[in-house]
């Protein structure tokens, strides 16, 4: 078996490849329904139904999709300029941790700011925190060659045993009963709702809008341009002026800053304080989330919204059917590798022989 | 790996049959039948994009063809497997060399060689057998020598030695010639000389005409994926091989002297870079107004770092380069906003941002961070339709062909993509004010290119001249460097000579210099004297 370029591909492909890609998802999932002993039909329609078959679901998953938009966007902008930042997860924790140190640690104090300020400057200080974290293997790696998927994959136990510290140390919640959390942000600066009785909050809004404004910079202006070049081949843009170094400091801060207000907007708009379990891997899902959107910040709105109605609804469909909630996983991970071998076959014959 | 038993027909080592090969609706290879006899060198000429590449990646197994069949010392040979047509007996040199410089050349002859589950290599045996191969051929070698310490032409006697101690006895040399000084290419004839005497068959692949009609007994000439014509090199004209490549009459770029040499627009003075092999040591260069100025050299001894530095991607460390009285600036973009026009040397690496559109590459050098008032961009928002405007007049003056503005540059052929990149280079971005470049830095811009390209390409650095550019073009092909070039100098080791006229040299003696030997005509080259901190690597 070898694989030979196409001379052209087809638009057809195009088309073809990510419903192929489904289709297959689908099918090797299926197979795992059945040794499960679930009936496929209703375990995929219970699936789609707990995902966006009622109000309340539809909530449930926009809620789910908000920090993972964002930490797409994190990944997608970072990946589009060969940054592979694999620390969007403790960049969230920065934020978080940002967010709730200048949002809620002056409890009792004299400090009495209007939120009109305080809300800005708590998501200017957790974007920072984030873009901080990051800004460090992204000057190791422009300067010093040092890889940045090693430095920013460890950061993030770093950061991890760090907020650990912090949420029993400095931060620690006094009226938490010995439960390693942080104090509560004021509920003045906390999002409001944006469907009543749900828990959908107003952080979706920001998420989308920071997509369309991130699409914008990357299609339509000169740093965008900047960024695919250098990106796409750093010796051409060089060459053509791209300011190449400055250019991957520029997508540090932004990738760096996107996680970093995930974080935020979480504590914001779903728990109201850090715990150390507050995201189940928004920061790695991120990374799946940019890849199935093929690096395209409204493709990764798509794409986030996809992966959380697959866990959202797995979680009600495994109540019905029994079929653990670990098939969302094998759907997403399954549908990743789908879509980059789709991708790939677009590009490429398989000739047999 | 065992030699070949000999063939039952004398002669005839490989025979072609109907080779077809389809990408899409492109043919690469349109029944191409050839044969090959012992003992005899057959060159296979074409433009680039004419074939030879595939037809070759098919005789080695690299691509399986859709229809024909090979057949090598009269057995069949099985397609898509280039273990087996190394068996055969099948050896190619690649242009670009494949070898490991950390290593020794014995252990670069051996890689691969040896089977993985034996636990110690054989080594003297090896030697014994690799010496044996080097005498046998009149290809000497030091077997313990590292690679990375080895000029072009050892390494390329080390590639070919590798084939031949595999037992090759069809060797297949592409574009060997391209990395070579005229007395290296003179050697490699002469060892030629000696492989067919031996009994070997070559095939030699050459866009170079002059070299073809030398080497080789007979001539196969392809063209868009036919074989057009088949004929004896002996009494065939290097006229007749242009017209058959490329289908109609050639005529060469036009070779008209300076008209009026103006004042010095750039002057290098003293310019020394850092960078292993390729840095300059002491580089002095006056490029006037109205006139060509050619380097010729062979390639990787220190223009690539020249051009870097008059095209602001690196700085030197010692020295200065002024542009018309002022410091050179040391950014891309404002030296293009002062009118140097720059055709770098890889257009797919450096030239083009291949995964970008044509109209974005076309745009990338002017993009700069003037934040108001350009014609493409205000406050950092490109003018898109205006981009793409400017896109579509470079490419009808240009005649960039092949899918528009919005295709990937990457798709583009090596022809387009350099018209792409002059025409980025060469027009203004107001079309009200065409003000012409006032320095050109071209470094091979006709590498690869076919013959309608180059004449195009020359041609535009003709008219530039003419127009009142100055321009520098470094080549590594002598024939061009003589034919464009109103002052020629040589560049080796990060020496460069004084810039004579043209008329002032010989093809000698560039050849010299270009190996490190003082310039017959000058005998005074610039700072030729140094060259003593590089230990010597010539080979002649």
């Amino acid at each position: 078996m070898r694989l030979e370029k196409r001379h052209r591909t087809s638009a057809a492909a195009y088309v073809a490849a990510p419903v192929g890609a489904v289709a297959f998802t689908l099918l090797v999932s299926a197979l795992l329904v059945l040794w499960a002993g679930a009936p496929v039909g209703r375990t995929y329609a219970l699936l789609a139904q707990g995902a966006f078959g009622s109000v309340f679901a539809l909530t449930e998953t926009l809620t789910r999709a908000t920090p993972l938009i964002l930490t797409g966007l994190a990944a997608a902008v970072a990946f589009r300029a060969r940054l592979f930042n694999i620390g969007a997860e403790g960049q969230l924790y920065a934020g978080a941790i940002a967010a709730v140190a200048v949002g809620g640690m002056h409890g009792g104090t004299d400090l009495e700011w209007s939120p009109w300020v305080l809300f800005p400057l708590m998501l200017l200080a957790a974007a920072l925190a984030g873009a901080a974290l990051l800004l460090g293997p992204a000057l190791m790696k422009a300067r010093l060659g040092v890889d940045e998927v090693v430095t920013t994959l460890l950061l993030n136990f770093v950061m991890l045993l760090l907020v650990s510290a912090l949420l029993d140390g400095p931060m620690k919640d006094p009226l938490a009963l010995g439960w390693p959390q942080s104090v509560a942000l004021q509920g003045e600066l906390e999002l409001s709702r944006l469907v009543t009785g749900s828990r959908l909050h107003t952080g979706l809004l920001i998420a989308v809008g920071l997509a369309m404004l991130l699409w914008a910079l990357l299609a339509r202006t000169v740093p965008g341009f900047d960024i695919r070049a250098a990106g796409a081949n750093p010796r051409a843009a060089a060459f053509a002026g791209v300011p190449v170094t400055r250019t991957v400091v520029l997508v540090a801060l932004l990738s760096g800053g996107l996680a970093g207000l995930a974080g935020a907007i979480e504590v914001a708009g779903r728990t109201g304080y850090v715990t150390l379990d507050m995201s189940p891997g928004y920061g790695y899902s991120g990374i799946v989330i940019a890849m199935l959107a093929g690096l395209h910040p409204l493709g990764v709105v798509v794409a986030g919204i996809f992966v959380a109605g697959v866990l959202v609804g797995a979680d009600s469909m495994s109540r019905a059917v029994g079929v653990p909630t670990y098939i969302a996983d094998v759907i997403v991970a399954t549908s990743l590798i789908a879509v980059l071998v789709a991708g790939l076959l677009a590009q490429y014959r398989v000739r047999w022989k | 790996m065992s030699a070949p038993p000999p063939a039952a027909a004398p002669d005839t080592v490989l025979r072609l049959s109907g080779i077809t090969k389809r990408f899409g609706s492109l043919v690469a290879n349109d029944g191409i039948s050839l044969t090959l006899a012992r003992g005899e060198v057959l060159a296979l000429l074409g433009e680039n994009g004419a074939g030879k590449s595939t037809l070759m990646s098919i005789l080695f197994g690299h691509y399986v063809a859709d229809a024909g069949s090979i057949e090598a010392f009269g057995r069949p040979l099985p397609p898509g497997q280039p273990r087996a047509a190394l068996a055969a007996g099948i050896g190619m040199v690649h242009q670009h060399f494949t070898l490991a410089d950390n290593l020794s050349v014995l252990d670069n002859v051996l890689l691969g060689s040896e089977p993985l589950w034996q636990p110690f290599s054989r080594r003297s045996a090896a030697r014994a057998r690799l010496l044996e191969v080097a005498q046998r051929f009149g290809l000497p070698v030091v077997p313990d020598a590292r690679v990375g310490d080895l000029s072009v032409g050892e390494r390329q006697r080390v590639e070919i030695l590798k084939a031949l101690y595999r037992g090759a006895r069809i060797l297949i040399l592409d574009e060997p010639t391209a990395v070579l000084t005229p007395q290296e290419s003179e050697a490699l004839f002469a060892t030629l000389g000696q492989m067919v005497a031996e009994g070997l068959a070559i095939i030699f692949i050459s866009h170079k005409l002059g070299e073809v009609l030398r080497v080789s007994q007979r001539v196969a000439v392809l063209r868009q994926g036919r074989l057009v014509a088949q004929a004896p090199a002996h009494g065939t004209t290097q006229a007749q091989l242009a017209q058959w490549m490329v289908g109609h009459a050639v005529e060469r770029a036009e070779r008209r002297p300076a008209r009026q040499v103006g004042a010095a627009v750039c002057t290098v003075d003293d310019v020394h870079t850092g960078g292993g092999r390729d840095a300059l040591h002491g580089v002095h260069l006056t490029l006037r107004a109205g006139e060509i100025t050619a380097i010729a050299g062979v390639s990787g001894n220190g223009q690539g770092a020249l051009a870097d530095v008059l095209c602001g991607v690196r700085m030197p460390v010692q020295g200065q380069v002024m542009l018309r009285g002022q410091p050179l600036p040391a950014h891309p973009q404002r030296l293009v906003a002062q009118g140097v026009a720059r055709i770098p040397e890889d257009r797919h690496a450096v030239g083009v941002v291949g995964d970008l559109p044509v109209w974005e590459n076309a745009v990338s050098e002017r993009l700069g961070s003037r934040w108001f008032s350009h014609p493409w961009f205000t406050a950092g928002w490109i003018k898109r339709g205006r981009a793409r405007q400017h896109a579509r007049r470079v490419a009808e003056t240009f005649d960039v062909r092949g899918g528009g503005p919005d295709v990937p540059a990457r798709s583009l052929s090596g022809g387009n993509m350099q018209k792409l990149i002059l025409g980025r280079a060469l027009m203004s971005p107001e079309p009200a004010s065409p003000d012409t470049p006032r320095l050109i830095v071209a470094h091979q811009p006709t590498w690869g290119l076919d013959v309608g390209a180059v004449r195009f390409v020359q041609q535009q650095l003709i008219d530039a001249r003419d127009a009142g550019a100055a321009v520098l073009l470094i080549s590594d092909d002598l024939d061009e460097v003589l034919q464009l070039g109103d002052r020629v100098a040589v560049m080796h080791g990060g020496h460069l000579t004084e810039a004579l006229p043209t008329q002032a040299w010989t093809r000698e003696a560039i050849g010299l210099a270009m190996a490190g030997g003082i310039p017959g005509a000058a005998g005074a080259g610039q700072g030729l004297g140094a060259a003593g901190t590089e230990p010597a690597r010539d080979m002649s």
